[in-house]
């Protein structure tokens, strides 16, 4: 590498340098923040503090000593909250099964005697030194595993082994796979609309062409909170769709277009049509376009032709525009929120909730976890066809 | 063949409605007259529109919109402009590309994710609630749209016209401002429309970090949607579409005009 070379690529890294930092400061930051936020449980730290210090310099091996349980005794007659203390036996228990029954034991002992109490002698398992050891475990090291996976709809029992959540407290798979489900019908909605469209405005050319792109763009311009409001306007009971159909006969009863699946649907391939529309017409434009005349002068059929040549080569712009819509949809948070009712709500409303609603920010981080995973595999899928392309002459 | 023409055109046709029908049908609501968004509408007022630039919440929130959004685009425009320029290359070094993906990446991550991550990373900085978090969190997903447009134009720059200002004894920073910048131009005005539309559409991030005094007029739309509805969103609409459609027609005759200068 010479000089000149060397003096560009410098200045290069000099010009991204403060959006690189102020991308790493404000976005990758925060998202680090989200993943902790999903794997950290200081509770017993917090909750325990005198105890963490009195551990701290035990060996881990001798038998507990005098000022550790003092310490315990003294920490637990301080937790005010029998939520706080749930979190804990809950984070204890994790550590080492056996602490659900012998902390509320333990508690209930030190809040009764007014002074120390012996440990030992209210339950043997104080001697043994393994559950000293989990509560060293659990006081210094403040990563769990719970929230990832309660996500995932599994805990762990108390014999520490990693089980289903019970079916009525079980809520976050069936929201995923609600997700799913709904993005893939959005996603197929939007092809089954979108690949004809996109051929319809490959095919012809001059204003027509102008026309069917400029009704693709101006939704794409148009405020997504705007599209959304307009939606919400005429999926009402009483709105332009419903009194329409009414006047014309069709209908007696209103159609219960909103608050239900149907408007979400409906609001969220509206959404996305134009992410589909466009990639598959850059494509299409790409073909050239004696193909369609060649195939029919060798004496294929024009549906054969359209089978055998000019659909396998648009599928390119398909997959691509389907692994936007989709990878979008999963993330959807605003449509849903609007013109969704209780049951049409995706996984980003559930994380809205424990972040804004509940302040579980654990939970939040969690169920964020895996959307941000879904979200990037399928967008590196996604640069990896692109970039094939680019390769390809 | 002609059955093929007639389902081309009715297919067209009953697309382009779908796509743009739902955007008409809401502007008539924005003059109506009662309390209620329906058709037919009883008479025609423009007390709604009163209504969204008179009323506290509602003018509030277009001032904070206003504010928010100029914030959002001088540093977004500085900040993707001067990125852009390090990324104009043609063939990138694989570390140019990874941070070019970095640079697009807030696009892809769900609204959502970054919210949470933000109000956790915010609260520790005493960032909530004020107008610079805000401003910080509508330039980080602005900031991709502005890279993407000033790209689009930088890269179709003929290289040979810097190189003659350089030679012609420019130093680098005037050959910056006295030849790429003005060529730069088209692309830098489309991404900082680009970044001005995307903080005032911004809500997700807007519910997680702002506090109530910068409630922004895309935040203040979502909760009357969601609490009581009210006809000043179809005139809240109304601004906002007939805004998109001149932005467009401007950027269009920008570009026209600028094709035929060169």
């Amino acid at each position: 590498m010479n000089r000149s070379e060397l003096n560009k690529r410098l200045v290069s890294l000099m010009l991204v340098g403060p959006l690189f930092l102020f991308l790493v400061l404000f976005f990758a930051v925060p998202l680090v923040s989200m993943m902790k936020s999903a794997v950290s449980d200081p509770v017993a730290a917090e909750v325990l503090p005198a105890t963490a210090r009195a551990v701290s310099g035990w060996d881990r091996s001798s038998p507990p000593s005098d000022e550790m349980k003092a310490a315990l005794v003294a920490d637990l007659r301080q937790i005010g909250e029998d939520q706080l203390f749930g979190d804990l036996v809950r984070r204890l228990n994790s550590a080492k099964s056996g602490f659900r029954t012998l902390m509320p034991k333990t508690r209930a002992a030190a809040l009764e005697a007014g002074g120390n109490i012996d440990l030992v002698a209210l339950d043997r398992r104080w001697a043994d030194p393994s559950y000293w050891q989990a509560v060293t475990v659990a006081t210094s090291s403040t990563i769990t595993d719970r929230n990832l996976l309660a996500a995932v709809d599994l805990q762990r029992d108390a014999s520490n082994t990693i089980v289903a959540l019970p079916p009525d407290a079980s809520a976050n798979k069936a929201i995923m796979i609600r997700t799913f489900v709904m993005s893939l019908t959005v996603t197929l909605a939007c092809v089954l609309i979108g690949l004809p469209f996109a051929m319809i405005t490959a095919s012809v050319d001059g204003w027509k062409r102008q026309l069917l792109l400029g009704a693709v763009l101006l939704p794409l311009w148009t405020s997504l909170l705007v599209r959304t409001a307009a939606w919400f306007i005429l999926l009402q009971d009483r709105g332009p769709i419903n009194s329409m159909l009414t006047y014309l006969g069709i209908i007696s009863a209103p159609l219960p277009l909103i608050f239900n699946r149907t408007g979400v649907i409906i609001a969220m391939t509206h959404v996305l049509l134009p992410f589909m529309v466009l990639p598959i017409f850059s494509v299409l434009i790409g073909i050239p376009k004696n193909l369609m005349p060649a195939a029919a002068s060798l004496g294929a059929h024009p549906v054969r032709a359209f089978l055998s040549v000019l659909l396998p080569l648009s599928l390119r712009g398909v997959v691509s525009g389907a692994l936007l819509v989709f990878m979008s949809a999963l993330g959807y948070y605003i449509t849903p929120a609007l013109i969704g009712g209780a049951k049409d709500q995706m996984i980003s409303s559930v994380i809205a909730y424990y972040a804004t609603g509940a302040a579980n920010w654990g939970m939040a981080g969690a169920l964020g976890l895996v959307l941000l995973a879904a979200t990037m595999i399928l967008y590196a899928i996604y640069l990896r066809l692109s970039s094939d392309r680019e390769a390809r002459p | 063949m002609n059955v093929l023409r007639v389902a081309k055109i009715v297919f067209g046709g009953a697309t382009i409605f779908f796509l743009v029908a739902p955007l008409i049908a809401i502007l008539p609501l924005a003059f109506t007259d009662s309390v209620f968004l329906n058709y037919p509408i009883p008479r025609y007022s423009t007390r709604w529109f009163v209504e969204l630039f008179t009323a506290g919440v509602w003018q509030r929130s277009i001032v904070n919109s206003l504010v928010i959004g100029s914030g959002t685009t001088v540093l977004a425009t500085v900040l993707g402009t001067v990125g852009a320029l390090g990324l104009r290359d043609r063939q990138l070094s694989p570390v140019l590309a990874i941070i070019k993906t970095i640079f697009l990446l807030p696009m892809v991550v769900p609204a959502v994710v970054l919210g949470v991550g933000m109000q956790l990373m915010f609260a520790r900085y005493g960032l909530t609630n004020t107008y610079l978090g805000v401003i910080i969190a509508h330039t980080v997903v602005a900031v991709p749209f502005v890279v993407v447009n000033v790209l689009a134009v930088i890269q179709g720059i003929d290289r040979r016209l810097e190189q003659a200002a350089a030679s012609l004894g420019a130093a680098p920073i005037t050959v910056l401002r006295q030849v790429t910048l003005p060529l730069a131009l088209p692309g830098i005005i489309s991404g900082a429309v680009f970044a001005f539309a995307t903080s005032l559409d911004e809500v997700v991030l807007t519910l997680f970090v702002a506090g109530p005094n910068q409630r922004t007029l895309a935040r203040q739309m979502f909760s009357t949607i969601r609490e009581n509805i009210s006809p000043a969103i179809a005139a809240a609409a109304f601004v906002f579409i007939v805004g998109t459609i001149l932005i467009a027609i401007v950027l269009n005759l920008s570009r026209r005009t600028k094709a035929t200068a060169v």
